[in-house]
C-alpha cells in the first residue's frame, strides 16, 4: 500500500510518526513523509526528527518538505500522486485529557477524497 | 497552534452555593470541595454514560479512569456534586503550565442532567478559584453542545476562537 504521513511539531504528529513506522515495517508499506512547520516547532527540526526515526530503523523513505499549507499540499500530493491513505496525528491532548483538533487535521478530514487515518 | 487570549473584562462575585438544595427534580443535593472521595469519583465515571464522553474523556475503562482521575485531581481544584452518598457531578479546574491559567471541565450523570446542577457547580468552582487567586481559566466544549455552552456563558465565559473543531472559552477572574 502506498502510505503519505503528513508529520509536524506536534506530539500527535511524533506517535503517527512511531505508529506508522512499526506499521511499515511490518506490512512492507510504500511510505512518503511530508515534514511541515508547526506547534512552534520549525520544520529542519521536525525533518531531522523524522530522518533520525528512519536511520534508526533503517528505512529508506523519500521526505518532502512542505513550506506551506500543509493541509492543502498533502492533500493534492496523495492525490495525484495514486496514495492509498493519507496519515496524520489524532490530536493533541489538552491538560484536561481532552482530545483536540487543529486546523491541518479539520481541514484534511473535510477535504480529503483519499482515504485518511487519524493515528491515536 | 494560535494563542489563548482572554477577555479585558474580568467576572467576579459568583453566588456562595449553600450546603444543601434541592435540585429542579426535588432532589436533595450538596455541592463541597473535593476532599479525598477519589473511590466515589472513579465509581461515579464507571456509571457515565458513554454517549456523553466529549473529545475522549473520561475514559470508558476502570483502570483508565483511575489513571485519569488521579492525574486531574492531583495539581486540581475540584468541587463534587452528591446525592444519596453518590458522587452523581464533578466539576474541575487542572493547571496549565503553558501560560499559567487553568482548564475547566464539569461532568455531570446522566440521570442528574437538566437540573441545573452544572451551572451550581461551575459557580462553586468559580467562587473557590477566586480565593485561591486564580485569574484566567480557559474550557473547550464540543459545538454541538448548546446546553452546556449555555451555561457557561451564564456564568461568564467568552468565546475565543474559532479555528479548531472545538469551540474555546475563556474568562478572567476578579
Amino acid at each position: 500500500m502506498k502510505v503519505l504521513l503528513g508529520v509536524g511539531g506536534g506530539d500527535d504528529s511524533r506517535r503517527a510518526l512511531d505508529r506508522t513506522v512499526e506499521r511499515t515495517l511490518e506490512a512492507n508499506d510504500e511510505l512518503t513523509v511530508g515534514v511541515f512547520g508547526s506547534h512552534g516547532k520549525p520544520i529542519a527540526d521536525v525533518e531531522r526528527t523524522v530522518q533520525r526515526r528512519l536511520e534508526e530503523v533503517d528505512l529508506d523513505v523519500e521526505i518532502r518538505r512542505i513550506d506551506e499549507h500543509p493541509a492543502s499540499k498533502l492533500i493534492e500530493i496523495a492525490e495525484t500522486e495514486g496514495f492509498d491513505q493519507l496519515v496524520i496525528g489524532g490530536g493533541q491532548r489538552s491538560p484536561m485529557g481532552k482530545i483536540e483538533l487543529g486546523s491541518i487535521t479539520e481541514f484534511v478530514l473535510l477535504n480529503a477524497q483519499v482515504t485518511v487515518r487519524l493515528e491515536r | 497552534m494560535s494563542k489563548r487570549t482572554y477577555p479585558d473584562e474580568t467576572v467576579g462575585s459568583f453566588p456562595a452555593p449553600p450546603e444543601e438544595y434541592e435540585d429542579r427534580e426535588g432532589r436533595t443535593i450538596e455541592i463541597r470541595r473535593y476532599d479525598g472521595e477519589d473511590e466515589a469519583l472513579v465509581e461515579m465515571y464507571q456509571a457515565f454514560d458513554p454517549e456523553d464522553r466529549a473529545q475522549g474523556i473520561p475514559p470508558t475503562d476502570t483502570a483508565q479512569i483511575r489513571g485519569w482521575i488521579d492525574a486531574v485531581l492531583e495539581d486540581g481544584l475540584d468541587v463534587v456534586a452528591w446525592h444519596d452518598g453518590r458522587a452523581v457531578g464533578h466539576a474541575t479546574l487542572v493547571p496549565d503550565e503553558v501560560d499559567d491559567s487553568y482548564e475547566l471541565a464539569i461532568f455531570v450523570l446522566q440521570p442528574y442532567q437538566g437540573a441545573g446542577i452544572g451551572t451550581q457547580l461551575v459557580e462553586f468552582l468559580l467562587g473557590a478559584a477566586q480565593a485561591e487567586g486564580i485569574e484566567r481559566i480557559w474550557l473547550s466544549v464540543e459545538r454541538w453542545n448548546t446546553p452546556a455552552i449555555s451555561v457557561y456563558e451564564k456564568v461568564g465565559f467568552e468565546q475565543t476562537n474559532t479555528d479548531s473543531f472545538e469551540l474555546k472559552m475563556s474568562m478572567r477572574l476578579e
